[in-house]
């Protein structure tokens, strides 16, 4: 069967907000992929139905992930991606949650959940409550801070080595030997914009006024 | 054996053509092991020369991979290079092994567990880093969670350059580690 077409999804989405009401804050189809905002007191109920409704059966649990919007009142979003294989269409659900706030765990209704979940704690900090054992997942034994929060620095706050004396691995403030180094001289996602070796092709002959037309007839329309 | 090996290699004429320098060596150090063989019927040599020199052939290595390197390091253990040739078999288990290969980025979370086995294999016992990452951190130097080189826990013998290096590059790594037994020739470590 093809991949859903925009229009499926959107007509997916339609069913699914017409069914779930104020459960679902938002539903659109962004770059050909259906995406929902969910309220975080109903996640639960969103998912129960996304999984078990006739018209959706989205069963298989694809993954759980955390985003950081610092400049956000509520600062982080959930991430639950999900497929059904019978419609073979993907459903993305968001949940922005503020910091210190819990969401509810999803455990019961796709046991997968309990690891992912696990995981976005560990690196976004962010509480699952009922679950049965939110612990790190990833991070050492003993590690502090979330690592994935934009205001974790990228060098963490400890090292290790192995002490000759102690007969044991110790852990120590980091103390870098050698300074960090950016190399963006010649990126195009960062830093100023530079022109790259054969960029300045694009811009002589057929190519270029092959585009300037085009340019012309979007300003047209 | 190591007086023949410092005499002057004499090639004959007619011979320089089909021979290249090493295999020149090679040559002539049989030749001149055969003449002392069919001569006295003895050979003599140190004690030294031959405990390092049996140890060079039978190293078992501790399997440490942690990351890509490791699909080298097994590539190099497969019927293609077959790091058997020279001696140098795994040993998936720390107490019965000479050599560990680190192979792969060296966590904070695993540098206690990495220590520990080291700690386990019985001297005399060697080191070889392999790859960026274990050789000083690599591409994740800066990053919260991996250790800046697998010598701030280990005393590392031989580092193989690379990302990862190619099976050959820890083949030729593995000759340096057993001239370096060869050379240093050592009963106490």
């Amino acid at each position: 069967m093809a991949v859903a077409t925009e229009q499926e999804l959107a007509d997916i989405g339609e069913h699914v907000a017409g069914a779930l009401g104020e459960a679902v804050r938002e539903v659109r189809v962004v770059h050909g992929q259906l995406q929902m905002v969910a309220r975080k007191e109903s996640i639960r109920e969103v998912l129960r139905f996304l999984r078990d409704d006739p018209h959706c059966r989205f069963v298989a649990f694809t993954d759980i992930c955390g985003v950081d919007y610092p400049e956000r009142e509520e600062r982080f979003e959930v991430v639950y991606h999900l497929l059904s294989p019978h419609l073979n269409a993907r459903v993305r659900v968001k949940v922005p949650v503020a910091e210190g706030a819990a969401v509810p765990s999803v455990i019961e209704v796709f046991p997968g959940a309990e690891w992912y979940e696990r995981e976005v704690w560990d690196m976004y900090g962010v509480y699952f409550s009922d679950h049965p054992d939110l612990r790190r997942i990833l991070t050492d034994y003993g590690f502090s801070g979330h690592p994935l929060r934009k205001d974790f620095p990228v060098t963490g706050f400890v090292e290790v080595r192995y002490d000759e004396d102690l007969k044991r691995v110790i852990y120590e403030p980091v103390n870098l030997q050698q300074a960090w180094r950016e190399f963006d001289f010649l990126s195009p996602w960062k830093g100023e914009p530079a022109v790259l070796p054969g960029d300045e092709k694009a811009s002589t002959g057929e190519a270029a006024r092959d585009g300037a037309a085009e340019k012309d007839e979007e300003a047209g329309a | 054996m190591r007086d023949e090996r410092d005499k002057p290699i004499l090639i004959r004429p007619g011979e320089a053509e089909t021979m290249v320098s090493a295999s020149a060596a090679h040559r002539a150090t049989i030749a001149a092991l055969n003449e002392e063989l069919s001569n006295k019927g003895f050979i003599t040599t140190t004690v030294d020369s031959v405990i390092t020199w049996a140890r060079t052939g039978s190293l078992m290595w501790m399997t440490f991979g942690l990351a890509c390197c490791a699909v080298e390091m097994m590539q190099a253990a497969m019927p293609r290079y077959d790091m058997e040739r020279f001696g140098f078999a795994p040993r998936a288990s720390p107490r019965q092994s000479d050599v560990i290969i680190v192979a792969g980025t060296l966590t904070n979370k695993m540098a206690p567990a990495i220590r520990k086995v080291y700690d386990q294999m019985p001297d005399p016992k060697w080191v070889i880093s392999m790859g960026s990452c274990a050789n000083g951190g690599g591409y994740y130097h800066y990053s919260y969670s991996v250790v800046r080189g697998c010598d701030r826990v280990l005393p590392v013998d031989i580092y193989v350059p690379g990302c990862p290096p190619s099976a050959e590059a820890l083949m030729y790594g593995i000759m340096l580690l057993q001239r370096k037994i060869r050379r240093i020739g050592t009963l106490e470590r």
